[in-house]
């Protein structure tokens, strides 16, 4: 079995492990190629990501993750990533994954999409369980998939305006109320001061 | 793979033209039928609308979204420890075995791992979750063809297995026991025996389901031929589990997925079926429940002693990076791709959830169907419905 990086070939924008990033032009080419070279026969699912920094909601102080840190954290992780598989170099990104079941092997494929016009042609014609992964990204993302026989909602209620899984979407319960699980990521009484990483937990 | 759609849809033309033939007098007017929300064979929320002819679907589309509660979006707001508690009430039957994949994509991107006592024990109650489930479809499948029986013998003996989840965990639905790192506890005292017990029974409980509904006449009509899936359909939708390995499909993640977890310290049989019927779809969990138990036990007869925790933060950050893992639940390929941006919750996370890709094949299958094999194939592909909706 030839490996996806030679198969894919001039198609690859970055590649590491399992995971390839394409052009969103060569998409689904892209598919056919992972499907009648690599043997992938199987699909796995098709969904998004917005990399649109997450609002800090009010009070939340865990869900904002470029806030600086405070004290005693010297070797928190860098809130920014670099981007090669992982990461984006626009808002969007589509990701998939596909399995073969003959060579027991998966790859994830991922593109970066227009921040204005996120659209990449659509997988229906390749692999037919893409038709509801579809619908489900153009609802929660608002990607656009070009060659889909219907898109239209497939959870949400037909009148639904604009898309849940996006970073700038609200959501209203947090809007109204802080979280009260928060309490648990807050030191316990009688704890030094500081967010309790040096606290190693007994075994 | 396009040459399968195209013997089916023959098939469904000729026995158009046939009916056409029978029908010239008796002229069949089509109607419209909606089959839920409210369903038994819908384990939930699911609405079928099928347009009929006669006896005979022509077009038949599912509506889900009922009972949608928007977990990936959710997941956004809640820390790592936190999100236990939302995903396994995914596939609510299958309760420990969606904590799972989760804890372990964590565990990947901060490369912890947890002592081989919890790899083990998380390995039991992942395979006593798939008994509970799938003991329940074994009952269930009765019910949908019209056999009350059944599924009073599998609630009586799904039981015991919840009762042992709720010794550990408290828990009997929902036990949120898996932690970064390792288990919430250890087993409590006489579980081991009790459990081996139970397993014995559960292993009665298959051969009388074998004797009850297999062997029966009228399930074997109800089900024999109907719904075929072939592989490479099946494949392409994105079917996973005991579906495609009631179609001949030999692809287990337990075996062919490297995992921490115990299932590569036991052996196991991987068991298929070529004919991809709902009666294929029935034997190939019938055995996979029986194999489950026999896992079960030969994992309690070599349970390592030591710690059930890895050392972590008592706040946990998890490295920036990506992960994907996936794992055999008792509905199918589960997975959660999770994305991390090195803060106290996940910055994605993407629900791959079995039951979602199962029944997207429902309007491939059920076209050229009669309606009362609609709700055996709907039973047979078995599907949650909070395992569609996430």
């Amino acid at each position: 079995m030839s490996s996806a990086a030679e198969v894919l070939g001039d198609l690859l924008v970055a590649e590491e492990g399992d995971v390839v990033r394409v052009d969103r032009a060569n998409w689904k080419r892209a598919a056919e190629l992972c499907r009648d070279r690599l043997h992938m026969d199987y699909f796995c699912f098709l969904s998004g990501i917005d990399w649109l920094p997450a609002p800090g909601l009010s009070g939340e102080k865990v869900f904002d993750p470029d806030a600086p840190t405070d004290g005693g954290d010297e070797d928190a992780e860098p809130t920014e990533m670099e981007t090669g598989v992982a990461g984006g170099d626009t808002r969007f990104q589509v990701l998939a994954r596909l399995y073969s079941t003959r060579h027991k092997v998966g790859i994830t494929l991922k593109a970066d999409l227009d921040d204005a016009d996120p659209a990449v042609e659509s997988w229906t014609t390749v692999y037919r369980g893409a038709d509801w992964h579809e619908r489900e990204a153009w609802e929660m993302y608002g990607f656009r998939f070009d060659g889909h026989p219907s898109l239209r909602h497939i959870y949400l209620p037909g009148e639904f305006e604009g898309h849940p899984l996006r970073k700038d979407f609200p959501l209203l319960a947090r809007e109204v109320k802080p979280w009260p699980g928060l309490v648990d990521v807050e030191p316990m009484p009688g704890e030094p001061e500081g967010d309790g990483e040096a606290e190693e937990a007994s075994a | 793979m396009t040459t399968t759609t195209d013997w089916k849809q023959a098939a469904y033309v000729a026995g158009q033209a046939a009916d056409a033939r029978v029908n010239v007098e008796l002229e069949t007017e089509g109607m419209t039928l909606n089959l839920g929300p409210q369903h038994p064979a819908t384990h939930g929320t699911l609405r079928i609308v099928a347009r009929l002819d006669g006896e005979q679907v022509v077009w038949a589309e599912p509506v889900c979204g009922y009972m949608h509660r928007g977990y990936e979006k959710l997941c956004e707001v809640r820390t790592y420890p936190q999100v236990t508690t939302l995903v396994n009430r995914i596939d609510w039957l299958g309760h420990f075995a969606n904590e799972v994949p989760f804890i372990l994509a964590a565990e990947k991107l901060m490369e912890v791992e947890a002592p081989p006592r919890a790899q083990w024990l998380r390995t039991i109650f992942f395979e006593m979750a798939r008994i509970a489930n799938v003991s329940l479809f074994l009952g269930d499948m009765g019910v949908q063809l019209g056999a009350i029986t059944p599924v009073f013998f599998a609630f009586r003996d799904r039981e015991h297995v919840l009762n042992l989840m709720e010794a550990v965990t408290g828990g009997r639905f929902h036990p949120n026991f898996d932690r970064i790192g390792g288990l919430k506890e250890d087993l409590p005292k006489g579980w081991v025996d009790e459990t081996k017990a139970v397993m014995k029974r559960v292993r009665t409980f298959c051969d009388e389901m074998e004797d009850l509904l297999m062997g029966n006449e009228i399930f074997q009509t109800r089900t024999r031929g109907i719904g075929v899936i072939p592989p490479a359909v099946g494949l392409e939708y994105g079917l996973s589990g005991a579906n495609v390995r009631a179609s001949g499909v030999d692809w287990d993640l337990r075996r062919d997925e490297p995992s921490p977890l115990a299932w590569k310290d036991v052996d196991f049989k991987v068991w298929t079926h070529p004919d991809g019927d709902s009666f294929a779809r029935y034997w190939v969990r019938l055995q996979e429940v029986r194999e489950a138990s026999l896992i079960v036990e030969k994992l309690l007869d070599g349970l390592p002693s030591g710690s059930i925790q890895a050392k972590v933060p008592r706040i946990i950050k998890v490295t920036a990076g990506e992960a994907w893992v996936h794992t055999e639940n008792p509905l199918g390929e589960m997975g959660y791709y999770v994305v991390s941006k090195g803060g106290l919750g996940p910055f994605r996370c993407k629900i791959r959830t079995p039951s979602f890709n199962n029944i997207s094949i429902l309007p491939w299958v059920l076209r050229g169907t009669y309606v009362p094999d609609v709700i055996t194939i709907l039973a047979s592909l078995y599907f949650i419905l909070g395992d569609i909706d996430r």
